[in-house]
Order: C-alpha cells, then structure tokens, then sequence
C-alpha cells in the first residue's frame, strides 16, 4: 500500500515566480515526515506539487521529477486525476462537503469516481470513520449534514473522506492549526496509527508537534521574500531537534529566527 | 490632573437621558396630525404632499427633541434611523397601495369561469369570457423560453466560471453584459425581422424566442455570482479525492449552488412573464384558445391586459377583465417567487447541529 516518494531536481512557479527552488528528498514508505519553515518559504506549495494539486491554481507550474515508487508522476501522459487517487490530501481548513451528510462526505470518492453496491459502501464508510477515531462519535448522526460537527470532528472526517479511497500517501497541510488541543491531540494520535498503512507528510509550524509526530523533519526556508523556498536539510526528526547540520536549522527551532 | 475638566460635560453614570419607547410612534402620530392640520387648514389636497410633510416634521422633531434630551450623538443616530424608516415608508406605500388597487379591482371578475374560459366571441362591451387562453400562451411562452435559455444560461455560467480563461471568457462576458442591456421591445423586433425574413408567421414560439434573449443574460449572471460563491476550498477537496473536474462541478459545485441557481431561474422567468412588448409584435394576441405554440397568432396575460384595458375606456366589463387579468399575473409571479424561495431554503447547505 505505502509507497516511496522521491523527489528530485523540482521547481514550482506561480507564473513567472518561482516559489520553491531544486528541491530533492526521498520520504519512505510507513513514516511520517513533517515539513516545518517560516510562513511563505513554500511548504504548502510543495506539498501540492506531490499529489498535482499545484496545476490547480492558475498560472501553476512544476519542473522536475516526483517518482512515487518507479512512476514518475510528471511523466509524459500521466492522468493528475488518477495520481490524487494515489495521494490523497488533507487541508488546512476542515472543509467538508455542505450538501452531503456525514456517510456521504466519506463514501464521495468513492462514490464520485464510479458506483458500489451499498452494503459494500457501508463497510468502507465504517471502517474509514474507525480509521479515524471518529465512529463513536458520528455512528448514530450518519444522515446530518457533516458541516454539523466540531470543527476538530470535520477534520477528521476529511481524514476519514481522504483514507476512504485507500490512497498509498496522504499529505496534510498544517492539518491541526485551525484547531483546539484536544483535537490536535486527537489528530496527532490517529497520525501516529496511520502511519501503518500510509506513507504521511504533514506540514506543521508547531515544533512540538513536528517532534512528537514524525520520523524524520525537512526545514524549509528562502532567502528573502520574493525569492524562492529551498529545503535546507532533511534528517531523522532527533537529530533535527537535537543537533541540526545546519546552523539556520537551529536557529529556527530555538527561536532565533529572524 | 484636570481630570475634572475633562469630564465635565458627561454625565456621572453611564447611564445617559434616555427618550422613552414610544417616542417615535408618538412622534410620527403627531407629525401626522400636524401634517394632515397644516394642510387641510391651507388647501392641499394631494395625500403626497401631507405624507411629505408628515416625514419632513417627523426628521426633524426627532433631531430637535432627541438633540435637547439625549444630547448630539444619540440625535444623529436616530436622525438615521429615522431616515431609514421614512425611506422605507416611502418605498412601500406605492408597492402595497399597487397591490391593494389590483386586488380591490381584480377580484370583482375573477373566478372559476374567468380562469376556465376565453373571450371567443365575446364583445369587449359585454361582460363574461375569461383569460383560459391568455393562462395557457403564458405558460406555454415563458416555458420554452425557459426551456432553451435554462440550460444555455446556466452552461455559460459555468464556463465562465469554472473554465473561462483568456479573450474568449472576456468575449463571453461582454456579450452577456450587451444582451443585459438590450430592451425587449428590440428584442421582439430581431425575431420579428429573422420571421419576416423567412416568411412565417406570428406564433408563441417566436414570442419564446424574444423572451429567451431577455432571460439568458440574468440566468447567466445570477448563476455566475452563485457559482462564484461556492468556496474553492471544495473544489479542491474534490480533486484531492482523484475526482475529475467535469463530476467535481457535477456532484459537488452545482449541488452547493443549486439553491441560489434556482432563485436566480425563477426571478428571470418573473421578469419575462410580464413582459408584454415582444409579445405584441410576435404572438400578435388571439381570443381563442390556441394551444399549438408553434403555430398561429397566441395570446398572452400581459397582452392580454394590454388589449382589454385599451379597449374599455376606463371602465366597464373590459376594465375589470385588465385588473383580474393582472391580478391573475401577480399570482403567478409571486408563487414562483415563493416556490423560489422554498427551494432555496430546502436546497441550501445544510449547517445545523
Ligand atoms: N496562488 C498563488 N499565487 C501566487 N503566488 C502564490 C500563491 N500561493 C502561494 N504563493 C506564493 O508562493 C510562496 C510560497 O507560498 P506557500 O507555499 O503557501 O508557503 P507556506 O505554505 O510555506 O507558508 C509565497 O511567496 C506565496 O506568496
Ligand atoms: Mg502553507
């Protein structure tokens, strides 16, 4: 299921501007790997660039190569549509579908991309909402709308919407920031179950959380704004936290940014 | 410190000189009275020129009372309020009077037999016939326009929306705004001279076809903004899901907008159903019962209206037969309106808890 990501030699421009420069990581397969940077050094920006999301804004633009496994997901005649099927994302904001009910909102990927019998929606719906601590909650509310729940809950029925599809990555973008402790420990908690079965990026920009979630931690950072994002070093997140390679990697994490 | 100075004027609590509840009413009672005194004493007759004067008192005692009592702050905002009130008024008294006069007069006529039957050969003089034909050219009408520019609209929209980019979106766009402007007595006459150029004749098909020309640009504006409205945020979510774009505007775009989608068709379809110039020139107006649209002269609700209230000379059977007609038309309006606007209220997304 899990799948190797590795990325080499990648530019993402916003029409002529270039957000992120050459950038190159492997992330393995079962791990969890967090991207933590000041705002604006391109995190997000490149955590769209692995499942083509980035294409969706107008002017978007990628340079490089992003090979899932063997498969270079900007090779010529690659479907985006069939790449986000394999990662899967989560957003910053919960944004779960207003018009659908809360089964609906996990089984629309399925549902949306072809027709399944009921009973073995239903079995996906459960399992999903299982998979992401969330079926205690919802289990007899299935039929309210989804924009019902807390905000912590819609999260993790996003989560539950991504994983509903069985995608062999899932990239979450600062997932827990428009939340409350409870529910980004909540989070971090299924973060740390998901990792059996998925190959997760999560960008972050708590440090604490970076530390408590992830195997290993890329820092991103640009030069001024206006110029492009670059990965600075990527490591086992200890090492990152303990004793970086890079001096402007510990100046960041202890604050000295800036 | 001269802390002493500085709060001299104000008051020792924060609680300030208050006007009680019923001042406004009070006030506007007396502005009334006083109004209706003034006028009556120097002769003016015209219940617009007492209503005048009535809001002009009415701003002003209040400016001056609440200025002596509450001081200048608290007289500013209720001079505003005051002015939000009187344009209210102002706005709403020729509406309900409208309505009031149609209904006094419409309701003389209108009954089972008026709705079931047609003028024929009734004489314009005699009393009796009905509107049946007029109900079915209407509906027929304003349903094939709707048929055609419904789908067409709402396909615009969303390619202006969802995939316009470059000139053409720009051409598009400004077609639309230009189809906006252009008056439907215009309108009437492009199908008129595309019917003179092949040699038909009037039918309600040509009517639809003006009427279509009026309808689209509002279906595609209003289904544009509604489309506009739907967060990107969802798109997105949608895709991320390995959803295509063509379902993602299917299955989630369309459905979230759907509400609003809907309103803006039924206030464009209220806007042609009273249109009567195109109607005249193409459907042409017919006493009989024709429910052949594509074929020979229709006739129509505002036609309908038009042609009994220039023949009555101000009263009589003719007379009656306009405002029921035209009692018959606010109707129908307004039930769209309200099928409208239960549609939007169903169709909305859902946010309870
Ligand atoms: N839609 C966009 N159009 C143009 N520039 C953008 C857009 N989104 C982001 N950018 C620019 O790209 C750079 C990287 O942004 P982003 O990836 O959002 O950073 P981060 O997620 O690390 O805060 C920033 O300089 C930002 O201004
Ligand atoms: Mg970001």
């Amino acid at each position: 299921m899990a799948k190797r990501i590795d990325v080499s030699g990648l530019n993402a421009y916003y029409g002529s501007f270039r957000a992120i420069e050459d950038i190159s990581m492997t992330v393995e397969p079962r791990s969890v790997t967090a991207f933590i940077g000041p705002s604006g050094c391109g995190k997000s920006t490149f955590l769209r660039t692995l499942n083509r999301m980035h294409e969706v804004t107008p002017g978007g633009r990628v340079e490089g190569k992003v090979m899932l496994d063997d498969e270079n997901l900007y090779g010529a005649g690659v479907d985006p549509v069939s790449v986000r099927r394999e990662v899967g994302m989560v957003f910053q904001r919960p944004n779960p579908f207003p018009t659908m009910s809360v089964y609906d909102n996990v089984a629309a990927g399925l549902r949306l991309n072809g027709s399944y019998k009921k009973a073995a929606l239903d079995d996906i719906v459960e399992k999903s909402l299982k998979g992401a601590n969330l079926w205690n909650e919802v289990k007899d509310r299935l039929n309210k709308p989804g924009s019902g729940l807390s905000g912590g809950q819609q999260q993790r029925l996003c989560i539950a919407r991504a994983i509903a599809v069985e995608p062999n990555v899932l990239l979450m973008d600062e997932p827990c920031s428009a939340l409350d402790p409870i529910s980004t420990l909540a989070i971090e908690d299924l973060i740390g179950e998901l990792k059996e079965r998925f190959t997760i990026v999560i960008v972050t920009h708590n440090m604490q959380q970076a530390a408590r979630v992830s195997d290993r931690t890329a820092f991103f950072n640009l030069a001024a704004v206006g110029q492009p994002g670059k990965l600075i070093e990527i490591d086992d997140t200890e090492r990152i936290f303990s004793n970086p390679s890079v001096q402007a990697t510990e100046d960041y994490i202890s604050g000295r940014f800036g | 410190m001269s802390t002493t100075a500085i709060n001299d004027k104000r008051p020792s609590s924060l609680q300030g000189e208050r006007l009680p509840k019923w001042f406004p009413w009070a006030l506007g009672a007396g502005s009334v009275a006083v109004s209706v005194g003034l006028c009556l004493a120097t002769g003016i007759d015209s219940r617009i020129q007492w209503g005048l004067i009535a809001a002009i008192l009415f701003v002003l005692g209040t400016f001056v009372i609440a200025g002596r009592v509450e001081g200048r702050r608290q007289a500013k905002d209720r001079i505003a309020t005051s002015l939000v009130w009187v344009a209210f008024l102002l706005a709403v008294v020729p509406l309900a009077s409208l309505i009031w006069a149609t209904v006094e007069r419409g309701t003389k006529v209108l009954d089972g037999y008026f709705l079931s039957h047609s003028m024929g050969v009734v004489a314009d003089t005699e009393p009796g016939g009905g509107i049946y034909a007029a109900i079915i050219g209407t509906l027929e009408q304003v349903g094939i326009a709707t048929l055609i520019a419904v789908p067409i609209g709402v396909l615009t929209a969303i390619y202006l929306v969802e995939y316009g980019r470059g000139n053409l979106a720009r051409a598009v766009t400004f077609f639309v705004d230009v189809m906006t402007g252009i008056p439907s007595i215009v309108a009437g006459l492009f199908i008129l001279s595309l019917l003179l150029m092949f040699d038909l004749g009037f039918s309600g098909f040509a009517g639809a076809l003006a009427l279509t020309i009026l309808m689209m640009p509002v279906v595609v504006r209003s289904t544009e903004e509604m489309l506009k409205l739907v967060p990107n945020e969802l798109r997105e979510a949608s895709f991320a899901l390995g959803v295509p774009k063509w379902r993602t505007i299917l299955k989630v775009v369309l459905p979230t907008a759907i509400g609003g989608i809907t309103t803006g068709i039924m206030l464009a379809v209220a806007r042609i159903a009273g249109e009567t110039a195109p109607v005249l020139l193409l459907v042409f107006g017919n006493p009989f019962i024709n429910n052949n649209p594509f074929e020979g002269a229709q006739s129509s609700l505002p036609l309908y209206i038009y042609q009994q209230f220039k023949n009555s000379a101000g009263e009589g059977a003719a007379y009656d037969r306009a405002w029921a007609a035209a009692l018959t038309l606010i109707a129908f309006v307004m039930i769209l309106n309200l099928a409208a606007r239960g549609i939007a209220r169903w169709k909305a997304p859902k946010t309870g808890r």
